[in-house]
């Protein structure tokens, strides 16, 4: 019963970690992305390693609760200030049918950072 | 284990855990912009901790698992100064 249990739970974690792998291919710009990798990779690795704990006795419980606190106390914290940084660097936004909420709140450049590095080839001043 | 084996499970969802790999890693060398190849380094952690797990069960050791989550903080750590650095250089000065 518990073997089945966790045999669910692998398959599972495992679709979900697909599905974040598919996204993170086919998506068309950054945020959405993240938003992929974030919410469905999380709960895939979670999943698994729940999974692997119902299934292997051997493995410490504190381990297991550690790694999925950390996953989610971390996971969180990493994508929104990647997802400031890389709004405030201006990278591309697709598929706005309201417009970008955000504009008055944050500065943001107008070009991502990899074309301002390539068009501004100028020597640095210090 | 009741006539599971443990092994053969770990190695297929291993094996498994090779397609979410490589689509990240089609878009981490792909990726148009800094952000995009960040965003599938952070999709790498899921994947290092799920193979963590697989590893664990495809030995009978619990201990690989401590990997996965040693991994998933350094990764926090790396995508914390990786943004930081993102935001210093998107202000533009």
């Amino acid at each position: 019963m518990i073997a089945a249990i966790g045999i669910l739970c692998l398959l599972a974690g495992l679709a979900f970690i697909t599905l974040a792998g598919l996204g993170v291919a086919r998506l068309p710009d950054a945020f959405q992305r993240m938003h992929a990798s974030t919410k469905a990779g999380t709960l895939g690795a979670s999943l698994t390693v729940i999974g692997a704990a119902l299934l292997l006795p051997s493995i410490r419980l504190a381990s297991v609760g550690l790694t999925i606190l950390f996953l989610l106390l971390t996971l969180p914290v990493a994508s929104q200030l990647l997802a400031r940084a890389a709004y405030k660097s201006g990278a591309r936004l697709t598929g706005l049918t309201r417009g970008d909420p955000l504009a008055s709140i944050l500065r943001r450049q107008d070009l991502p950072l990899e074309e301002r590095v390539k068009t501004t080839e100028t020597p640095r001043p210090d | 284990m009741n006539g599971l084996d443990l092994s053969l499970i770990g190695a297929i969802l291993g094996v498994a855990l090779m397609v979410p790999l490589a689509l990240a890693a089609w878009r981490m060398i792909k990726g148009p912009g800094i952000a995009d190849r960040f965003v599938a380094l952070d999709m790498l952690t899921a994947v290092v901790v799920a193979l963590s797990a697989a590893v664990s069960l495809a030995t009978g050791r619990g201990v690989f698992l401590d990997i996965g989550l040693g991994v998933a903080l350094i990764n926090f750590v790396a995508t914390v100064a990786v943004s930081a650095f993102l935001e210093r250089k998107g202000d533009g000065r």
